[in-house]
């Protein structure tokens, strides 16, 4: 006996056939009958999928049940972004580092550039998986918000995809064709680098379009559609997000290189290994301080623009009830510029041996000015106090340290910080060397004399900027207090390059000595960035409050309401763990290929020797070789 | 570098007297939540400038390893090193204890003292002259109206002010009128207390709804001698000529 499915698919297949068999055979007036029954036919069915279209097209929301579709989203979206942030400022720095190495004749950074680049090809592919995922789920999740936006941005959905095909091939040709393009074709390969940059600019330029629409919309209702696309385009926030972006990704591509090195410098089974993650480490934490340095500034040009652009959404960031953010940024922030000094401070220890007897002062007295700073950053304005701590204080302003609460106070800190580090670095590059120049001693005591009436400055002009107009702190007294950090960046810089020139080493640089603790604020550096990023994520797309487009679209979702702050902060380190796994998985693939390369022979881990002598610092030492 | 876990110990020490009884003297005491972040940043001080070297993290560490593991603990030590493995979840048992068990005291409070305006007052501008004649105005409806709470110096510190808490703000801290637009004064007048928003829960603020009693030309007019008599400036995006 046949089973009961196949005998009934026999049977409709026979049925099938035997209608094909007549077809032909159909004559035309029959061909009229056979018309009106199917019409009569379909002509309901034809009715109740018109129906269906237009209620489909009538569905605003849809929800993921148990976890909530702005959840789904928030992670995908967070996983996207720091994916792409990574991507994108990668090229940048791997890009210069190979200019380095082609300018010097140095292999070693070419080596370095190609290690970058090896994790930039592997991550690629995830982040433009994950941006595939992301906008199936707001075309399903949030039909009428992507029709809106989709309307007005259409033609800037073509730029990208454009753009999007140039930047694979390029990547492509940029990563494979790296070993044959050495020689002559160098110049070719560093063209496609810089093209390679070009074209990630672009790339994130567009979207931060989209998304500062959202925020600050310009809407115009006349007009082609590339007239009301570039209008939209460029809304007040696009540009201070474009910087501020382009600098963080810098920094946190520089940071996560940063722990990569960092972890396999941990695992590292031989010496050679180590010198080179020490190294690698050593670089990934200077791009990351490197771009660190003007971060403050570029976010502080976002905030104001946000302000001027609508207050109540500068005082629901700074002031409202997301201003507690702003705490935990500065405790990030703080732990971030702690962990890069560290780092900076133990290589001098540990690998220019004897010099820790003199920079022993030099680095108290930073640390301390570091430590002051955070904790007047860390400040509230309203302090968490009980109701009995409250009544003594008279409120929850203290009337001595409520003055650390506002951006006076903030603003001072935060340069002092940066030029503490910075001048951390300069201690760095300069540590085991002896200048010969005639005029050393003069260039020296007048950079001393600078740094301090620098320092004084900037404290002055925080000071006094209680007792001005907020106008006048803004536009002059905080971008003083910024120029003048600046000014001290770009003389001491080149001089200190010209003292370096000519100095004499008076204790090699050995690599591959740091110890364990190293690497681990490397990782933990690594994991600052992206809680940081997570964190100020969050703030941007939540002073939307209850709008998908502000003051145009509003959000009569189930989930128009801000989480509480406790929820969010577990989003966050949801977020920072996954892209952590994500990051660690990506790098694991990448590095699988080495493992196989590699003979028998060369398994076994060469002895660990502490080198003789290695080339000297500021962009390290590992033993030369020529391209 | 000898002694650096004792130095350690003194610097928090030190510093938590210093927080906690020797600052009050001159000022209000700190809440405890500003104390533990300050004592944090002091630790993590001493930790990052005792670890960065071999031999200082051997110095720092070298202590605590010895007392945990007992290496020459004997005598006064021993019983010492004893006492504190009791002593130490005792600690923590009542520490957790105290932190759980039910207490009539209200939990600490992170209010949002300046919460977002309403849409419709955002932008707002003065719509009156920054005349004396004005400015003379709108103080004597600041001394009619305002000056029983916020006081006669604007400085938060009126005759009727001890009877409130939170107590009324001080004009003359720049944390405070000096960081808003005058929109901003305008709506929270307006609307006082009772037209705080959500987010600025749970609404501890005295403000009488001014909108019942005032026009609007009298409360702008007193903005204006609020920020003359505090010293003060609203903040604008335009610089006044």
């Amino acid at each position: 006996m046949k089973p009961f499915n196949e005998g009934s698919h026999m049977k409709n297949h026979g049925m099938i056939e035997k209608l094909k068999s007549r077809v032909p055979a159909v004559k035309p007036s029959s061909l009229f009958g056979w018309s009106v029954f199917w019409a009569l036919v379909l002509l309901p069915a034809m009715v109740w999928a018109q129906d269906a279209a237009s209620q489909a097209m009538s569905v605003e929301y849809r929800d993921i049940p148990g976890v909530g579709s702005r959840n789904v989203v928030w992670v995908v979206a967070q996983q996207h972004l720091l994916l792409a942030g990574f991507v994108l400022g990668v090229p940048i720095f791997a890009w210069v580092c190979e200019i380095v190495g082609w300018k010097t004749k140095e292999a070693r950074y070419d080596k370095l550039a190609k290690e970058f680049t090896k994790l930039l090809t592997s991550a690629y592919a995830t982040t433009a998986l994950f941006g595939g995922i992301l906008l199936f789920l707001l075309i399903g999740l949030y039909p009428k918000l992507m029709a809106y936006l989709s309307d007005i941005f259409f033609p800037t959905f073509i730029v990208y995809c454009l753009l999007f095909l140039l930047e694979t091939v390029t990547l492509y040709l940029y990563w494979y064709g790296w070993d044959a393009m050495q020689g002559n074709k160098k110049t070719f390969h560093l063209f496609l680098g810089f093209l390679l940059n070009v074209f990630a600019l672009f790339i994130m330029i567009v979207p931060n379009a989209w998304a500062t629409f959202q925020a600050s919309p310009v809407v115009v209702a006349e007009g082609t559609a590339i007239e009301r696309a570039w209008a939209a385009t460029w809304n007040p926030t696009w540009w201070p997000v474009n910087i501020h972006r382009l600098i963080a990704n810098v920094v946190l591509g520089g940071f996560i290189c940063g722990a990569y090195a960092g972890i396999r410098y941990l695992l590292a089974a031989s010496q050679e290994e180590r010198e080179h993650y020490d190294w690698m480490g050593y670089v990934g934490n200077f791009i990351g301080v490197f771009g660190m340095l003007p971060l403050p500034f570029a976010g502080y040009w976002l905030m104001r623009e946000i302000y001027q652009y609508n207050q109540q959404m500068g005082i629901t960031l700074m002031g409202g009830f997301l201003a507690w953010l702003f705490i935990l940024q500065a405790m990030l922030i703080g732990v971030l510029f702690l962990g890069a000094n560290y780092y900076f401070w133990m290589g001098i220890t540990y690998r220019i041996p004897g010099s820790e007897r003199t920079y022993r002062r030099p680095i108290l007295a930073m640390l301390v000015v570091l430590m002051v700073c955070l904790g007047v950053w860390m400040t509230p304005h309203s302090l968490v106090a009980s109701l009995e701590e409250a009544r003594k204080m008279g409120g929850t302003h203290h009337p001595l340290l409520g003055v650390f609460g506002v951006m006076s106070a903030k603003m001072t800190v935060a340069n002092l910080m940066i030029l503490v580090t910075f001048m951390s670095f300069i201690m760095y590059w300069r540590a085991g060397k002896q200048e010969t120049a005639a005029w050393a001693k003069i260039a020296k005591s007048v950079m001393g004399a600078l740094l301090v009436l620098a320092g004084i400055a900037v404290i002055v002009l925080g000071v006094w900027g209680y007792f001005v107009p907020a106008i006048i702190r803004i536009n002059y007294f905080s971008v003083a207090q910024v120029l003048i950090v600046l000014f001290v960046m770009v003389t001491f810089t080149p001089l200190t390059a010209i003292l370096m020139k000519s100095a004499k080493t008076t204790t090699e640089m050995i690599w591959g000595q740091m110890p364990i603790r190293a690497g681990y604020s490397l990782v933990s550096n690594a994991v600052m960035v992206i809680l940081l990023m997570s964190l100020m994520g969050y703030a941007r797309s939540s002073s939307r409050v209850h709008w998908h487009v502000y003051g145009v679209i509003r959000d009569t979702s189930e989930y128009a309401y801000s989480p509480a702050l406790g929820y969010a902060a577990a989003f966050m380190s949801l977020n920072t763990f996954v892209f952590c796994l994500l990051v660690a998985f990506i790098f694991w693939v990448a590095t699988m290929g080495d493992k196989g390369k590699k003979s028998p022979g060369q398994e076994q881990p060469a002895p660990a020797e502490i080198p003789g002598s290695v080339a000297p610092a500021m962009a390290g030492g590992a033993p030369r070789e020529k391209v | 570098m000898k002694g650096s876990l004792a130095k350690t110990v003194i610097l928090l020490v030190g510093m938590y007297v210093f927080l906690k009884f020797i600052l009050p003297l001159f000022t209000a005491p700190l809440p405890a939540s500003l104390i533990f972040l300050y004592l944090a940043l002091t630790l993590a001080s001493a930790m990052i400038f005792y670890t960065m070297s071999g031999g200082s993290l051997d110095e720092f560490m070298g202590p605590i390893g010895r007392f945990l593991t007992g290496t020459g603990q004997t005598g006064i030590a021993g019983t010492a090193r004893i006492l504190v493995f009791v002593l130490f979840p005792v600690l923590v048992g009542w520490q957790t204890y105290t932190r759980l068990a039910p207490s009539d005291m209200p939990p600490a409070e992170n209010r949002t003292i300046h919460p977002a305006p309403p849409g419709e007052f955002v932008g707002l501008a003065n719509p009156y002259e920054r005349s004396q004649n004005n400015i003379m105005m709108g103080k004597g409806l600041y001394a009619a109206f305002c000056s029983p709470c916020h006081g006669a110096n604007f400085d938060g510190k009126g005759p009727a002010a001890v009877g409130f808490n939170p107590p009324p703000a001080n004009f003359g801290d720049p944390g405070t009128i000096a960081q808003l637009q005058e929109s901003y004064l305008f709506w929270r007048i307006k609307k006082g207390g009772v037209g705080l928003p959500v987010e600025a829960m749970p609404w501890k603020s005295a403000m009488p709804r001014w909108e019942v009693e005032l026009p609007d030309e009298w409360i702008w007019k007193i903005i204006m001698g609020e920020y003359d008599g505090a010293g003060q400036s609203p903040r604008t995006w335009e610089e006044e000529e």
